[in-house]
């Protein structure tokens, strides 16, 4: 009988074990990555160094000593170059979020405008579209900082608005609250008649859904809101006291200016960006196959209905990735602000405090670092958004 | 940003890249000998300091600084090309080696000599900051200035210098910063500011620039010290010597009476030691500073004197009219002295 063992096989050199391989080419890539990351650093000191550059983050510590005319908050010019840092990082962020809030909202009037059955208005909104995405929007910003906003009269001409509201090309002047002995009872009364309205709002759709009818619940819950508080502020007292805007010497004092450096760049960067965020939504809409809402009509839902029930809910699905790369155009377009002047980071940081330290290794690194982190909470959060209204399959 | 991304890259890629040696002293001398010409950092227009003409030519005292540096290093004050920056970009064009010098009315301070990398060569023009305003204000001097919207030039120590004066005078202002000169001008006139503050010599200059320039006053009140001067990159003491001579030439040459009219008669036929000596009749003075023989009759009869190019861009003989003052000879009052030649 023949023995039906195999005959030994060579044992194959590690080399050629393809896990093995793996692993090494990753752990040399690793290597080789790091190798260059540490060469770049080290040959920058050493060059820094050689030629007499400061470098390092102390300068963050010194004082700035300059003037800032847009601040959300509180700033002196004895404060540090890292106050002046967080200044211009909430000025960015206020420009950023104020344009795309006007942006989806504008962007999803006009792209369904795009696709109205009233003439006139896709054909306004097909002109909107291609006119604004068309230009420049350096060339936006200036046209309505330049042309629109600085012919504006001075402030002793102010246009003024009932003695509250002054438009001049200073900006926009307008009274400020600041909290009063009556601010706490009306907050407390506002909460309550809050929790009382949304209680109503949801016996509300319970009573809907039983009866087809939700009766007197939602004005009731309306009716609250607005009562509870204004009753309360009248008996116990207003709860804010108001700073208004008087003219004085060369300007207004004292009330809330929003300048027109932030409104020139807001209203470029809205404006630029709704447009192309309106075709994302046209898009996004005609994606839906028209048989929906055939479906739709047949079950009897009216025509907003199944705009709002049908349609848009299937639509968002095609919309929200290419709306999230606008909103990061948005935001990374708003360092066009240091053209005009407005004291965004770009312009703040990445301008003037490079330029008092001669730092700009550090602050250019800290500035794109920044940006970085901004435009990834913006993906991330519309990735979240995304997953939840994705479609899900069974 | 605009503009400033490229000297930035460049800079990241001579620090990050670039090999350790490179910078030594002979190095921006022998580099620039080499491709024939000085790269010239300038403004971005500033009538009487650095602007284009009606022929598209750089005319200017700060351009006139790399003009004579040209003759001095190649006997022809023609072989400079010129790089407009703005107040934000110039630093970083320095550093980068984008520029050889940076001649564009920079203010000498201590943190930029010694914390940037950079030497200053010395004072081609003794300036200090104002104000320009609006007659219509009816302002007649800074102290009645509280309340007001001010223009001013990002990265520039006017910035610093007004800040410190609205404080130490317990008065409110709202700052404007731009980028550029032309963007606080317009800025001016449309009356976003009540006031534009910088050197007082830019003011002048702005001020011609303006639709109505008679509407438009400096106030009187001087509040800074702001020296101006051509400055180089750090570690190269030869370059640096070659640019500091050139302007202590033309102030000797100023002082000794040597001008580009009479340069090439006396450079013959000088008994003067002193003149003999710096137009290099007596001595290897150019030789010195690695330049030829004739480096500062080239100077003088090519670009001037000092005198000569003040008064032809700022001076009497512009539409700037700006009186010497401070920039003056040492011996007629003013504070422009130059070290000897010998």
């Amino acid at each position: 009988m023949r023995s039906s063992v195999p005959e030994p096989q060579p044992k194959p050199s590690w080399l050629t074990d393809p896990q093995v391989r793996a692993w090494l080419f990753q752990v040399l890539a690793v290597i080789f990555v790091v190798a260059c990351g540490w060469f770049l650093f080290h040959n920058t000191q050493t060059n820094l160094a050689h030629r007499g550059i400061l470098s390092g983050f102390g300068f963050l510590d010194n004082s700035a000593g300059f003037g800032i005319s847009q601040h959300l908050i509180d700033y002196r010019e004895s404060d540090s170059y890292a106050r002046v840092f967080v200044i211009g990082v909430l000025n960015t962020l206020l420009v950023s979020l104020i344009g795309i809030a006007l942006a989806t909202v504008l962007g999803f009037v006009v792209g369904m405008a795009r696709l109205s059955p009233n003439w006139l208005l896709r054909q306004i909104a097909t002109v909107y579209i291609e006119v604004f995405r068309n230009i420049p929007p350096l060339l936006q910003i200036f046209f309505w900082y330049f042309a629109i906003l600085q012919p504006l009269p001075g402030p002793k001409q102010s246009l003024a608005l009932g003695e509250l509201f002054f438009v001049n090309n200073r900006g926009l002047y307008m009274p400020a609250p600041s909290l009063s002995e009556g601010f706490m009872p009306v907050l407390v009364a506002f909460l309550l008649a809050l929790v009382a309205c949304i209680v109503c709002w949801r016996r509300a759709s319970v009573q809907q859904e039983l009866s087809g009818d939700s009766g007197w619940w939602r004005p009731l819950g309306v009716g609250l809101l607005l009562a509870v508080p204004l009753l309360t502020a009248w008996a116990l007292g207003s709860p804010f006291t108001w700073s208004v805007p008087t003219l004085s010497g060369f300007n207004f004092r004292g009330g809330w200016v929003v300048i027109p450096e932030l409104v020139a760049l807001t209203l470029a960067l809205t404006i630029y960006t709704a447009a192309f965020i309106a075709e994302t939504v046209r898009s996004g809409i005609q994606s839906v196959s028209h048989g929906q809402t055939e479906a739709a009509r047949s079950l009897g839902l009216r025509p907003q209905q199944t705009l709002r029930l049908v349609i848009i809910p299937q639509a968002l699905r095609v919309i929200i990735p290419p709306l999230t790369s606008q909103y990061l155009n948005l935001t990374k377009n708003s360092s066009l602000a240091a053209g005009i002047g407005y004291p965004d980071m770009v312009s703040l940081f990445a301008g003037t405090v490079l330029n008092q330290t001669g730092q700009a290794i550090e602050t250019m690194a800290i500035t794109m670092s920044v940006y970085l982190a901004i435009s990834i909470s913006i993906s991330l959060l519309m990735n979240l958004y995304n997953k939840r209204i994705a479609l899900v399959e069974r | 940003m605009k503009q400033v991304k490229f000297p930035l890259a460049l800079l990241a890629a001579t620090l990050t890249l670039g090999s350790v040696t490179q910078v030594q002293a002979g190095a921006t001398l022998d580099a620039v000998k080499k491709k024939g010409f000085v790269q010239c950092g300038i403004s971005d227009g500033l009538p009487g300091f650095s602007y284009a003409d009606a022929k598209g030519k750089y005319v200017g005292l700060d351009v006139d600084v790399c003009r004579a540096v040209a003759a001095a290093v190649f006997g022809d004050a023609e072989k400079v090309k010129y790089s407009p920056l703005t107040a934000k970009e110039r630093f970083t064009a320095l550093q980068s080696g984008e520029v050889d010098i940076l001649s564009r009315n920079t203010t000498w301070t201590s943190s930029r000599d010694a914390a940037m990398g950079l030497n200053f060569t010395g004072v081609t023009y003794y300036d200090g900051q104002g104000f320009l305003v609006n007659k219509k204000l009816g302002v007649a001097s800074a102290r009645e200035l509280d309340g007001a919207t001010v223009c001013i030039q990002a990265g520039t120590t006017t910035e610093l210098n007004l800040a410190d004066y609205f404080r130490a005078h317990n008065l409110k202002f709202t700052p404007i910063t731009y980028d550029t000169s032309d963007e606080s001008a317009k800025s001016l006139e449309s009356g976003r500011c009540d006031v534009l503050t910088s050197d007082q010599s830019q003011l002048y200059a702005q001020r011609i620039k303006l639709a109505a320039p008679d509407d438009y006053v400096v106030l009187p009140e001087v509040i800074s010290k702001e020296p101006l001067g051509p400055a180089v990159r750090q570690g190269d003491e030869e370059w640096f010597d070659v640019v500091r001579w050139t302007l202590y030439a033309q102030l000797n040459a100023e002082e000794l009476g040597v001008s580009s009219a009479n340069v090439e008669e006396l450079a013959k036929s000088t008994k003067n030691p002193d003149i003999a000596r710096l137009l290099g009749a007596e001595g290897e003075y150019g030789k010195d500073l690695k330049l030829s023989k004739d480096w500062a009759v080239q100077i003088v009869k090519q670009v001037g004197n000092y005198g000569e190019i003040f008064e032809r861009n700022v001076g009497a003989g512009s539409q700037l009219k700006i009186e010497r003052g401070l920039n003056a000879l040492w011996n007629k009052g003013g504070l422009q002295y130059a070290p000897p030649v010998r």
